[in-house]
C-alpha cells in the first residue's frame, strides 16, 4: 500500500520535475515562460508519432527534444530579438501547439486526433519499478543546484535574470546566455512530454499534457526559483494527485466527506495563498518578464 | 531607433500584415495535413457566410469572442493581462444558472434581467479576488488568474457533479430553464439578445475608457503608473475596478451560452472562448472599433472551421485554435516583426 503509493508518486512527479526545472532556467534568466505545458505537448505529440512510425523510442525521444527545442528557440527569438511580451508569446505557444497537435493526428492517423496505441517495444522499457526516462530526471536536481550555483554559466545566468546590465557591462552577452536558457528549458519541456507520452503511456491524446505544464509552473512558484524546494513541490502535489482517489468519501472530522475536486485544487490554492504572502513570500527573479534594451538612451 | 512610419500605416496595414502572415502559416499547416488551403479555405468561407443561417451562427459565436475580446482588452487597458477571462465566464454561468434554477416563481421580465446581472456579478467576483491580490499584495495578475482557472474547474466540477446535477442525469449537467431565457433572434440558430447586449457593451466600453475621467485614469494607470500616481490617482483601486469590469464583461459569455443558447448548465460549457478573447483583443489592438470585427473574424473561423471539419473530414475543427494561437503570436507576441520590411517598402514609394 504504501510502496505503491510511493511509486505512484515518483511516477506522477517526474514529468512536474521536468517542466518545473525548465521554467527554472528560464526565468532564473529573466524569461518569463508560461508555455511549458505547450512545449511539453508538442515533445508528446512528436515522441508519439515517430515512435509509431519507425517502432523505435529513442527516435521519439529525439524528436520529442527537437520539436520542443524548436519552440524554446521561438520563444526566445519573440522574446529576445523582438523584445514582445513573454507571456503572450508563451499563451500563443499553448494555444498553437493544442490546435496543431490534434490537427496533425487527425489528418495522418484518422484516430480523432490521437496516435495509434504504441506495442511495448515501441516505448520505453522500466528499470526498479519506473521508466528509464524517469530515474535521471532526479539526478537532474543535484546537476541544477550545481550548474547554477558552483559554475560560471550558472552565475552569469541567474545574474542576467537578476540585472541583465550589469551582465551587459562585464562584456558578457545577455542573448546568448538567454537563448542557452530558452533552449535549455525547450530540452526539458521535450523529454517531459516523451516521458508522458511514450513512457507513461502508450501514445498521443488530444490535451494529453492536462494542466501538468501549469502545475509545474506553480511548483516553481512554490519552491521560490530553487531546484530542491521545486523538488519538494513537485513531490507534494505528485502525492495529492496519487492520494486524491484514495482520499474520495473520507470523513474528516468537522469538516465532512472531502470531495476529490478539493484535493484537486489544493495546489492551486496554495500558490495563490504563496503569491498573496500569506504562507511566506514568492519573489521571481527581478528581471525576468523585462525585454533587455540596451540602449536606453 | 526605429524610423518613423505613417500612421494608418502603423494602424491597420501592420496589423493586416500580421494576420496575413498567421494565415499563411495555416496554410502551411493544411498543407501538412495533405489537404488543398485554398480549398479548405473555400470551405471555411461558405460554412461562415453562405447562407443567412450560417450568418446566424457566426454571430453567435462571435457573440463569445465580442464578451471575451473587451474583457482582455478592458484589463489591458489597466496594464493587467487577465488570463482568467475562461474561469470567470465559468463562474458567470454558475450566477446565470443559480437564478435560473430557482426563478421560477418569478416574471420572465424580472428572472431574465436578474440571471444576466447574477452572470455578471459571479464572473466580477471571480475576478476581483486576483485583482484585490494584485493591487494589495502585489500578486502578479498572471499567475493568480492561471491559478484561478483551475480552481474554476475543480469547484464548478464538483457543483455540477455533485449538488446541482439534475435528478437521473448521466452526463453532469443542470436541469434545463428553457423558461428562463434570453429571446433567439436568428431564426432557427442560436444567436440571441445576448449578440446586441455584446454591441452594447463594446460601445460602453468605448464611450468609458476614451470619454469618461474614470476611463482616462484606468488608461493612465495602465500606461504609465507611476505618473498616475503623481497625477493623484490611486492605482490600487483601479486596478481592482478594471479587473471587476473585466470579470463582468466576461460574464457575458455565460448569458450568451447558458441564458441564450443551452438553457442548461454543464461541464466545460465555456469552450475555451475565454483564451479566444486573447487572440481577439490583440488583433483588435484593444479598441472596440477594431475587437468588433476581429471577434466577428472569430466568430466566422468557428463556424466556418465546423463546417470546413464536416466537408473535409481529415481537417480537424481544432484548426481554429492552431490559427488562434498563430494570429496571437504574430500579432500580439512579435507585432513588429514585419516593421522594418513595411517601412522599407513605405519609404520607398513616398
Amino acid at each position: 500500500m504504501i510502496f505503491s503509493i510511493v511509486m505512484a508518486t515518483l511516477r506522477v512527479a517526474v514529468p512536474l520535475l521536468l517542466a518545473a526545472h525548465a521554467g527554472l532556467f528560464s526565468e532564473r534568466s529573466g524569461i518569463v515562460d508560461i508555455g511549458l505545458e505547450g512545449k511539453m505537448l508538442a515533445g508528446a505529440f512528436a515522441a508519439s508519432v515517430v515512435a509509431a512510425l519507425t517502432g523505435d523510442p529513442w527516435l521519439g525521444l529525439l524528436a520529442a527534444l527537437a520539436v520542443s527545442a524548436a519552440l524554446g528557440l521561438l520563444h526566445g527569438f519573440v522574446c529576445i530579438d523582438q523584445r514582445g511580451d513573454q507571456v503572450v508569446s508563451g499563451m500563443a505557444i499553448n494555444i498553437l501547439v493544442a490546435g496543431v497537435t490534434v490537427t496533425l493526428g487527425l489528418a495522418w492517423f484518422h484516430e480523432g486526433g490521437n496516435t495509434p496505441a504504441l506495442p511495448s517495444s515501441a516505448r520505453f522499457p522500466e528499470f526498479l519499478g519506473l521508466s528509464v526516462l524517469a530515474w535521471p530526471a532526479f539526478a537532474l536536481v543535484p546537476l541544477t543546484s550545481w550548474l547554477l550555483w558552483r559554475t560560471r554559466f550558472g552565475l552569469r545566468l541567474r545574474a542576467v535574470g537578476e540585472h541583465p546590465a550589469a551582465v551587459d557591462t562585464a562584456g558578457v552577452s545577455v542573448a546568448w546566455l538567454r537563448y542557452r536558457a530558452v533552449l535549455i528549458a525547450g530540452l526539458l519541456c521535450g523529454w517531459a512530454g516523451a516521458y508522458i507520452a511514450i513512457a507513461q503511456s502508450a501514445g498521443f491524446n488530444r490535451d494529453m499534457t492536462g494542466g501538468r505544464g501549469y502545475l509545474a509552473l506553480a511548483a516553481l512558484i512554490l519552491g521560490k526559483w530553487r531546484p530542491v524546494p521545486v523538488l519538494l513541490a513537485c513531490l507534494s502535489f505528485a502525492l495529492l494527485d496519487a492520494v486524491a482517489i484514495r482520499l474520495q468519501g473520507v470523513v474528516l472530522p468537522g469538516v465532512g466527506a472531502v470531495p476529490v475536486q478539493a484535493v484537486q485544487a489544493l495546489p492551486y490554492v496554495l500558490t495563490v495563498l504563496l503569491l498573496a504572502g500569506f504562507v511566506g513570500r514568492a519573489i521571481p527573479p527581478r528581471a525576468s518578464g523585462i525585454p533587455y534594451v540596451k540602449d536606453r538612451s | 531607433m526605429r524610423r518613423a512610419l505613417p500612421r494608418w500605416a502603423d494602424l491597420i496595414l501592420l496589423p493586416l500584415l500580421n494576420l496575413a502572415l498567421a494565415l499563411l502559416l495555416s496554410g502551411v499547416v493544411v498543407l501538412m495535413t495533405g489537404a488543398n488551403p485554398l480549398v479548405a479555405a473555400a470551405a471555411l468561407a461558405r460554412g461562415a457566410f453562405g447562407d443567412a443561417e450560417a450568418w446566424g451562427y457566426t454571430l453567435y459565436y462571435a457573440t463569445d469572442m465580442l464578451f471575451a475580446g473587451l474583457a482582455v482588452a478592458v484589463a489591458f487597458h489597466a496594464g493587467l493581462f487577465n488570463i482568467g477571462v475562461e474561469g470567470q465566464a465559468y463562474l458567470g454561468g454558475l450566477g446565470a444558472a443559480l437564478v435560473a434554477l430557482n426563478g421560477g416563481g418569478l416574471p420572465v421580465w424580472v428572472a431574465v434581467p436578474l440571471a444576466v446581472g447574477a452572470a455578471a456579478l459571479f464572473g466580477a467576483a471571480w475576478a476581483a479576488i486576483p485583482g484585490l491580490l494584485q493591487a494589495r499584495r502585489g500578486s502578479h495578475v498572471v499567475i493568480t488568474t492561471i491559478m484561478f482557472n483551475f480552481i474554476a474547474y475543480a469547484l464548478m466540477t464538483y457543483l455540477i457533479a455533485g449538488p446541482l446535477l439534475a435528478p437521473g442525469q448521466m452526463s453532469p449537467e443542470t436541469r434545463g430553464f428553457p423558461a428562463i431565457a434570453l429571446p433567439q433572434i436568428g431564426g432557427g440558430t442560436p444567436l440571441n439578445v445576448a449578440f446586441v447586449l455584446a454591441l452594447l457593451c463594446a460601445a460602453g466600453v468605448w464611450l468609458l475608457l476614451w470619454h469618461t475621467p474614470a476611463g482616462y485614469r484606468l488608461r493612465a494607470v495602465g500606461a504609465a503608473p507611476r505618473a498616475a500616481v503623481y497625477a493623484g490617482m490611486v492605482p490600487a483601486r483601479i486596478i481592482v475596478w478594471s479587473m471587476l469590469l473585466s470579470g463582468a464583461l466576461a460574464g457575458g459569455i455565460a448569458c450568451n451560452e447558458v441564458l441564450g443558447a443551452q438553457h442548461k448548465l454543464f461541464i466545460g460549457f465555456t469552450g475555451g472562448y475565454g483564451f479566444t478573447g486573447i487572440a481577439v483583443a490583440l488583433m483588435g489592438r484593444n479598441h472596440p472599433a477594431g475587437i468588433l470585427p476581429a471577434a466577428i473574424l472569430f466568430g466566422a473561423l468557428y463556424q466556418g472551421g465546423a463546417e470546413m471539419a464536416f466537408d473535409i473530414p481529415t481537417i480537424s475543427g481544432d484548426l481554429v485554435v492552431a490559427i488562434q494561437g498563430l494570429v496571437i503570436l504574430t500579432t500580439g507576441a512579435a507585432p513588429f516583426l514585419l516593421r522594418p520590411l513595411l517601412t522599407r517598402l513605405v519609404s520607398r514609394s513616398a
